[in-house]
This record gives C-alpha cells, sequence and structure tokens, in this order.
C-alpha cells in the first residue's frame, strides 16, 4: 500500500470539509463517471466555483480528469479516501484493545472490592 | 467533532474506573495497543498536571505517549493532551491531539466513551468549522468496508 505524507493526508482531510466537494464526491462515487457541466447541474453554484471545488479535489487526488473532446470527464480516485480511512482506523486498533484491558482490570477491583466488602459485612 | 468515539460498558463502579485512569498503576494496567508490559506509567492527577507512559508495541516499537491534563471532575471526566516524546506513528510526531472520556453511571457499572480528535492539523481545522463528522461518516460508508 502506499504511504501518504502528512501534506497528502492533510489535503485529503481538507478537500474533504466541504459539503459541497463531498457532495460532488458522492455523485462521483454513485455514477463512476460525469462531465463538469454534469457534476456541476444539480448545485446552486456558479461553473467557476465547481471548477475551483474540483481543482481542491484533484489536488488531494480524490479525483481523476480526462478530456475526451470538448468535454472533460471526471472520476472518482478512491486511494487516498482508503488511506484517510485506514489512518483513522489504526488510531481505533491502538484504543480500542486498550479499552477493553481497561474494562476488564477495571471489574477484576470491582470484584475484589465487593469481595471485601461481603467479607467485612459478614464479620 | 475531528477524530473518532468508542464507547465500553464496564461492570464497575465508576470510582474504580475513574482510578484506572488516572493513576500510574491503573495506566501500567491497560495502556497500549498489544497486551504488553507497560515500562512505566507517571501521571499527576490535577488539572495542568502531566502524565508520561512509556510503553512498547508489537514488533518492537518503542514509545512514549505525553500530555497534559486539562480538566479533571473524578468520577465523571478527564480530559488530556495526546503526543509522543518518542515513537508513535510517523505521521503524528510533532502533533498534539486531545483524548476525552467521560464516565456515565449505568444499571450494574459504567459508560466509558472515549473521544480522541484533533488528530492532524487540517482535521483539527475541520472540527472549527464544522463538517468533519459528515466527512468521516461518509467516507466510512463509501470506503470503510473495503478499506478493512
Amino acid at each position: 500500500m502506499v504511504n501518504y505524507q502528512t501534506a497528502d493526508l492533510d489535503r485529503v482531510f481538507s478537500a474533504l470539509v466541504d459539503p459541497t466537494r463531498r457532495a460532488i464526491l458522492a455523485r462521483l462515487e454513485a455514477e463512476e463517471s460525469l462531465s463538469i457541466g454534469a457534476l456541476a447541474e444539480p448545485f446552486a453554484i456558479k461553473l467557476p466555483a465547481v471548477m475551483k471545488h474540483l481543482d481542491v479535489l484533484g489536488q488531494a487526488g480524490l479525483i481523476t480528469r480526462c478530456k475526451h473532446g470538448r468535454t472533460v470527464d471526471v472520476r472518482l480516485a478512491p486511494a487516498p479516501l482508503r488511506e484517510a480511512v485506514d489512518w483513522l482506523a489504526r488510531y481505533q486498533r491502538f484504543w480500542s484493545p486498550a479499552l477493553d484491558r481497561l474494562a476488564a482490570y477495571a471489574e477484576a477491583k470491582e470484584e475484589q472490592v465487593r469481595a471485601a466488602e461481603a467479607k467485612e459485612a459478614g464479620e | 467533532m475531528t477524530g473518532f468515539t468508542l464507547v465500553r460498558q464496564i461492570k464497575a463502579r465508576p470510582a474504580i474506573v475513574f482510578e484506572a485512569l488516572t493513576t500510574a498503576d491503573g495506566i501500567a494496567a491497560w495502556w497500549g495497543p498489544d497486551a504488553l508490559p507497560v515500562v512505566s506509567a507517571q501521571i499527576d492527577a490535577r488539572v495542568g498536571g502531566a502524565y508520561r507512559v512509556h510503553f512498547h508495541s508489537a514488533g518492537g516499537g518503542d514509545h512514549e505517549a505525553v500530555g497534559e491534563i486539562l480538566e479533571i471532575d473524578p468520577p465523571t471526566r478527564l480530559v488530556m493532551t495526546y503526543s509522543y516524546a518518542f515513537g508513535g506513528e510517523p505521521i503524528e510526531v510533532g502533533r498534539t491531539s486531545r483524548i476525552q472520556i467521560d464516565l456515565k453511571p449505568i444499571a450494574g457499572g459504567v459508560e466509558l466513551t472515549f473521544n480522541h480528535t484533533g488528530l492532524a492539523n487540517a482535521a483539527s481545522v475541520a472540527s472549527h468549522t464544522g463538517g468533519w463528522t459528515g466527512a468521516f461518516d461518509k467516507l466510512v460508508r463509501m470506503f470503510g468496508e473495503s478499506a478493512g
């Protein structure tokens, strides 16, 4: 697997902050390939603004653009998104087993305390 | 919020769980990604106090997590900064993130909510401008399963 540098991940996360850009990605996920005109259609913003969003997504490596005659086809490039998900999952893999051990430790302590309390009450 | 949340239901009273979170002996019993012994743990459990946990990960990784207690409210809330003095994920070097742990009493024990936020500069910015949660949910829906 390709290991993205911090700056690359920062670009991916920055790109994902914007709801219009997320909507663009969602449409590309559903439709595989769209012309810029078709992509811009559902959004209440002008074409240059859409182009700007596509530039941000392109710089983050999240889309590819391919010229076909007079139209430009836009496609989703899923690798950086997978990398971002993996990156967040790594932290979950760190903390999830730790919290399981924390729970086991606290539950063992609780049993010790209860046993001591029961003994005290019985005396 | 930036980052992720984990929830655990624990069959123990809040005071016992809180002690496990805020004492050196407690931390040494559970910290780290793998079931390896913690090398050393220190914590000055008061606002502004520091903690330091030296631990190993499987494969020989040597790490020391350090941070400062931002908020401590026994037995319900612990907030601290999180960074690495050495080791850690290469991508995390020089960054500071934030861990918030909330304990809520439930029948027969406590529900622990663990929140790790501010995991990256860009993500940190995202948490201020909003929309991060949606982005992450979207990511997981789109690629979470195939990424596994």
